[in-house]
C-alpha cells in the first residue's frame, strides 16, 4: 500500500511557507460574504497593489463569531496572529498600514489573538480565554476560520486523512469498535449511537451497500452543518470514506440542501482535489478499497431530512418517508445496507480515529460523549457558531458565550431542537446540555440550533409559527399529521387573534397527543412540541391571550391597542396623514388621539411618529 | 407563417440543451431530478412541453415525474422572474422581525409571496432558513445572501438588481 507520507511532507512544507509569510486572511463562508467580505477582500486586493506591499492575501471560512463579520485575520511572521471584527472597505486602508505597514495592530477592532508560538500582543483577547472562545472547545471546527478549505493540501498538513491512512492498516471490526467504544452518537437530532449504527449495516449481508451523508439541515436556524461544509470539506468526505470502509461500502452521497450553493461548490472541489490525488476513488492509496462520492442537491422540502424520505428523494421520488423497519442499515438506498449520517456526525469521525476514542470519550457526559456544535441565534448579543463539550449548561452558552440579551432586556426562553423541539424557560437555564436532559425537559438536542427569545417574544405566537412551518411541511401521508396540524394551526391563530376558549387548551393537547402516536415518522412525532412546553412552561401567556385578552409581549396584533403617550406627542401630524383608517385626530401642535373603534392596527402611525409618542398596549 | 423568428430560435436552443441533458442522464439512476432542476435552469421555469419530454425520454409516466415536480418547493410550473428574491421566515429570522423585511419587499414589488412582477424582473418567495441565522434578518437573492437587513435597506438591495 502507498502512504501519505511523501504527499503529507509536500503539504506540510507548503502550509509552514504560507504561515511564515506576512498575510492578510478574509473570512469568506456565507456569513462572511453577506456581511460584505467580498467587497473587504476586493478592497483588500486594490490596497496591496496600489501600495505594492509584500503580503499574501487568502481567505478562509467562517471562524463562528456571525457577530464581528466581516472579519480579517492580519499575521506578520514571528507574531502573534490578530482577527479584527467588522473591517467594512472603509478601514481597510487604515488596517494595512497600521499592521502591515508600521507593524502595530489596530488594537479598538481587533476580536482575538492567536499567538501560536509568538508572544501575545498586549490588550488583545487571547482566543482561547477569550469570552466567545473560553468555554469552547474546538474540534470539528478547528479548521474552521483558520485554514483555506479550497486547499487539500492545508487539510493534509493539518493531519487530515491520517484517519483513512489508519483505518486501511485495521480491521473492519476494529473501526467500528473504536467508534463504539467513543461514545459518538448522532448528530443530526436523533442521538443514535453511530457505532451500533455502522455494525448493523457491517452485519447485513450484501454485496452493495452505501455511505449517505445526510446535509439537509433544514431546521431553521441551524447552519453548523453548512459551516463544517464549507469550513472542512474533507473531514465530511474522510469521515464517509471510512464508513465505507467499515461497513462494506463503495459508494456514497452526500444529500445537500439547494438553499447552501457554496458548500456544494466547496464540496465538489473537495472530491475533484481528493481523487486528484488518489485519496478517493478506485483502489485508494493502492489499497483494494474503492470509494466515490456523489452530491446530490435537495429540491427544497423539510421532510427530506427524514432518513428514509432522503432516500427516496435520491432515487428520484416524492420525498416522503417509507415504513420502518425495515431500517435504512437493513434495505435502503435501491433496498441496498445503507448507513446514513449527518454531517457533523461524519466530520467527527477522523478526529476519533487521529486521536483515538479516549480522547474523545473524556470529554462530555456519562451518556452524552463529545462536543457539540451549536448555532446561537436570536435575541443574544453574540450570534454566531460554538463547539461545546456536552454537559456545559444552557446558562453558561447562553450568558457566557452568547454574552446575554440584547439591548438589556430579559430572557424569556430558548427554544432548541427546532420545529420538532421545545422552548424552555428561565428555571431550566442550569440544565446540562446533552442528549438525555434536554428530551427529559420536553425539548430535544436537536442539530444544534438554539434561538434565544427575550420578553418581547410571545410564547403563543412562536408556537404558531412552529405549528405553521410542520403545518405546510407535512407530506401528507399519514391523517393526524396533515390535517391535525392545521386544527391546532387555527387553534392557535383563534387565541392569537383574541377569540380563544380555555377548553381550546385542552383540545391542543389532544390534538398533540393523537399526532405523535399515529404519525410514521419523526416530523409528525414530534412537531406538536413546540406546542406542548409552551403550554407546559408558558400556560399563564395563553391564558392572558384568552382570560385577559391581552398579550403581554405585545405581539399578537388583534389583541393590542395603539395609544397616544400624550406627554411625548408634539402634536407634528405625520401619523395623522399616514392613518388609513381616519382613527387619529388632534389639532396641531396639540397631542393626538386614536379613536380605537376605527384602528385596524395596521401600526402606520407608529413606525411614522418620530417622537416614539405612539406605543402598543 | 409569420411568427417570430428571433423566439422561435431560442426555444430551439433551449429544446436542444434538454435533449443534450437528456442523453447525459438517460441511463443515470435517480436522474429525475437533477434532470428536473437542470431543465428549470435551461427553461426558468418547467414547460408543460418540456415535462412531457422528460417523461417520455426517461421512460415514466407523466403522473410521476408532475408528482415529483408539485411535492418539491423548488420546481415551479409557470414562468418566473429573472431574480428570485427570498425573504428568510425561519425561526431565527422571525424572533429578529423577519415579517417586517417580507413586507417591506412585498410593498417594494407590489406583489405577494409566490408573486412575479409585471417586467419579470422579481419572484418573490419566502424560505425558511438559509443558514446565516447569525446576521439575521436575512434575505437571498439568486445566490447572493443578504444579511442584518432591516426595512429600509430592503427597497434599496432589491434595487441593485437590473
Ligand atoms: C422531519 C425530520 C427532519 C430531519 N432533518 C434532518 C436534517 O436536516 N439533517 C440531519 O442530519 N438529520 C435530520 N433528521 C434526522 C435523520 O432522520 C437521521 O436520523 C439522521 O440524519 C441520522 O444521522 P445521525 O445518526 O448521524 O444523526 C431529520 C428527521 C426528521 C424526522
Ligand atoms: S408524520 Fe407527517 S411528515 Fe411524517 S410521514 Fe406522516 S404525514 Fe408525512
Ligand atoms: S406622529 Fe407622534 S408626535 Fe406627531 S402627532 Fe402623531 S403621535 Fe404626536
Ligand atoms: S394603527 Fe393604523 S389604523 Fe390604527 S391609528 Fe395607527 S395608523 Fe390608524
Ligand atoms: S460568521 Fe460564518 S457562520 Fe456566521
Ligand atoms: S432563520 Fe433565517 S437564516 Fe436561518
Amino acid at each position: 500500500m502507498n502512504n501519505l507520507n511523501e504527499l503529507r511532507a509536500k503539504c506540510k512544507e507548503i502550509y509552514k511557507q504560507k504561515l511564515s509569510r506576512p498575510r492578510v486572511v478574509v473570512g469568506l463562508g456565507t456569513c462572511g460574504i453577506a456581511s460584505g467580505g467580498d467587497k473587504v477582500m476586493a478592497a483588500i486586493k486594490k490596497e496591496v497593489e496600489a501600495r505594492g506591499l509584500d503580503v499574501d492575501v487568502d481567505f478562509t471560512s467562517c471562524i463562528g463569531m456571525c457577530y464581528r463579520e466581516p472579519m480579517v485575520e492580519v499575521a506578520l511572521p514571528g507574531a502573534a496572529s490578530v482577527v479584527y471584527g467588522d473591517i467594512f472597505p472603509d478601514k481597510v486602508a487604515q488596517l494595512l498600514e497600521s499592521h502591515i505597514v508600521n507593524k502595530k495592530p489596530v488594537y479598538e477592532w481587533a476580536a482575538i489573538q492567536i499567538p501560536g508560538e509568538a508572544t501575545p500582543y498586549e490588550g488583545i483577547d487571547i482566543m482561547e480565554q477569550s469570552s466567545y472562545y473560553g468555554k469552547q472547545v474546538r474540534s470539528v471546527t478547528s479548521r474552521l476560520g483558520r485554514t483555506n478549505p479550497e486547499k487539500i493540501e492545508e487539510y493534509i498538513a493539518t493531519g487530515g486523512y491520517e484517519g483513512i491512512e489508519k483505518c486501511l492498516q485495521m480491521e473492519r471490526q476494529a473501526i467500528i469498535d473504536e467508534i463504539k467504544k467513543s461514545g459518538l452518537r448522532g448528530r443530526g437530532g436523533g442521538g443514535f449511537p453511530t457505532g451500533n449504527k455502522w455494525q448493523f449495516v457491517y452485519n447485513t449481508p450484501g454485496e452493495k451497500k452505501y455511505a449517505v451523508c445526510n446535509a439537509d439541515e433544514g431546521d431553521p436556524g441551524a447552519f453548523m452543518d453548512r459551516s463544517v461544509l464549507e469550513g472542512d470539506p474533507h473531514s465530511v468526505l474522510e469521515g464517509m470514506m471510512i464508513a465505507g470502509l467499515a461497513i462494506g461500502a463503495d459508494e456514497g452521497y452526500i444529500y445537500c440542501r439547494a438553499e447552501y450553493p457554496l458548500a456544494i461548490r466547496r464540496l465538489n472541489l473537495a472530491i475533484a482535489e481528493a481523487e486528484k490525488h488518489g485519496i478517493l476513488g478506485d483502489k485508494i492509496l493502492g489499497s483494494n478499497f474503492s470509494f466515490r462520492i456523489k452530491i446530490k442537491a435537495g429540491a427544497g422540502a423539510f421532510v427530506c431530512g427524514e432518513e428514509t424520505a432522503l432516500l427516496n428523494s435520491i432515487e428520484g421520488q416524492r420525498g416522503m418517508p417509507r415504513v420502518r423497519p425495515p431500517f435504512p442499515a437493513i434495505s435502503g438506498l435501491w433496498a441496498k445496507p445503507t448507513c446514513l449520517n449527518n454531517v457533523e456526525t461524519y466530520a467527527n469521525v477522523p478526529f476519533i480515529i487521529r486521536k483515538g476514542a479516549d480522547w474523545y470519550a473524556s470529554m462530555g457526559t456519562e451518556k452524552s460523549k463529545g462536543s457539540k456544535v451549536f448555532c446561537l441565534t436570536g435575541k443574544i448579543n453574540n450570534t454566531g457558531l460554538a463547539e461545546v463539550p456536552m454537559g456545559i449548561t444552557l446558562r453558561e452558552v447562553i450568558f457566557n458565550i452568547a454574552g446575554g440579551i440584547q439591548d438589556g432586556k430579559k430572557f424569556k426562553a430558548v427554544q432548541s431542537g427546532g420545529p420538532s423541539g421545545g422552548c424552555l424557560p428561565e428555571e431550566k437555564l442550569d440544565l446540562s446540555v446533552d442528549y438525555d436532559s434536554l428530551t427529559a425537559a420536553g425539548a430535544i438536542m436537536g442539530s444544534g440550533g438554539l434561538v434565544v427569545m427575550d420578553e418581547t417574544t410571545c410564547m403563543v405566537d412562536v408556537a404558531k409559527f412552529f405549528l405553521n412551518f410542520t403545518q405546510l411541511e407535512s407530506c401528507g401521508k399519514c391523517t393526524p399529521c396533515r390535517e391535525g396540524t392545521k386544527r391546532m394551526l387555527e387553534l392557535l391563530q383563534k387565541i392569537c387573534d383574541g377569540k380563544g376558549e380555555l377548553k381550546d387548551l385542552d383540545t391542543l393537547e389532544r390534538l398533540a397527543k393523537v399526532i405523535k402516536s399515529s404519525a410514521l415518522c419523526g416530523l409528525g412525532q414530534t412537531c406538536p412540541n413546540p406546542v406542548l412546553t409552551t403550554l407546559r412552561y408558558f400556560r399563564k401567556e395563553y391564558e392572558a391571550h384568552i382570560v385577559d385578552k391581552r398579550c403581554p409581549a405585545g405581539v399578537c396584533a388583534a389583541l393590542l391597542c395603539y395609544v397616544v403617550v400624550a406627554e411625548k406627542c408634539t402634536g407634528c401630524g405625520a401619523c395623522l396623514r399616514a392613518c388609513p383608517a381616519g382613527a387619529i385626530t388632534g389639532e396641531k401642535k396639540e397631542p393626538h388621539s386614536i379613536d380605537t373603534s376605527k384602528c385596524i392596527k395596521c401600526g402606520a402611525c407608529m413606525t411614522k411618529c418620530k417622537f416614539d409618542a405612539i406605543i402598543k398596549a | 407563417m409569420a411568427s417570430c423568428a428571433c423566439e422561435k430560435i431560442d426555444l430551439t436552443q433551449e429544446d436542444a440543451a434538454l435533449d443534450k441533458l437528456l442523453d447525459q442522464y438517460r441511463d443515470y439512476r435517480g436522474g429525475l431530478i437533477p434532470v428536473l432542476q437542470e431543465a428549470q435552469n435551461i427553461y426558468g421555469y418547467l414547460p408543460k412541453e418540456a415535462l412531457q419530454k422528460i417523461a417520455k425520454e426517461l421512460n415514466m409516466p407523466f403522473s410521476k415525474v408532475f408528482g415529483v415536480v408539485t411535492f418539491y418547493a423548488q420546481f415551479h410550473l409557470k414562468p418566473r422572474g429573472r431574480y428570485i428574491a427570498r425573504i428568510c421566515l425561519g425561526t431565527a429570522c422571525h424572533v429578529r422581525g423577519g415579517s417586517k423585511i417580507f413586507e417591506a419587499a412585498k410593498d417594494h414589488l407590489g406583489v405577494d409571496a409566490g408573486g412575479t412582477t409585471e417586467d419579470l424582473r422579481f419572484t418573490l418567495e419566502t424560505v425558511a432558513c438559509i443558514g446565516a441565522c447569525g446576521l439575521s434578518p436575512c434575505m437571498m437573492i439568486d445566490e447572493d445572501t443578504h444579511g442584518r437587513l432591516s426595512p429600509k435597506v430592503v427597497g434599496d438591495i432589491l434595487d441593485k438588481y437590473e
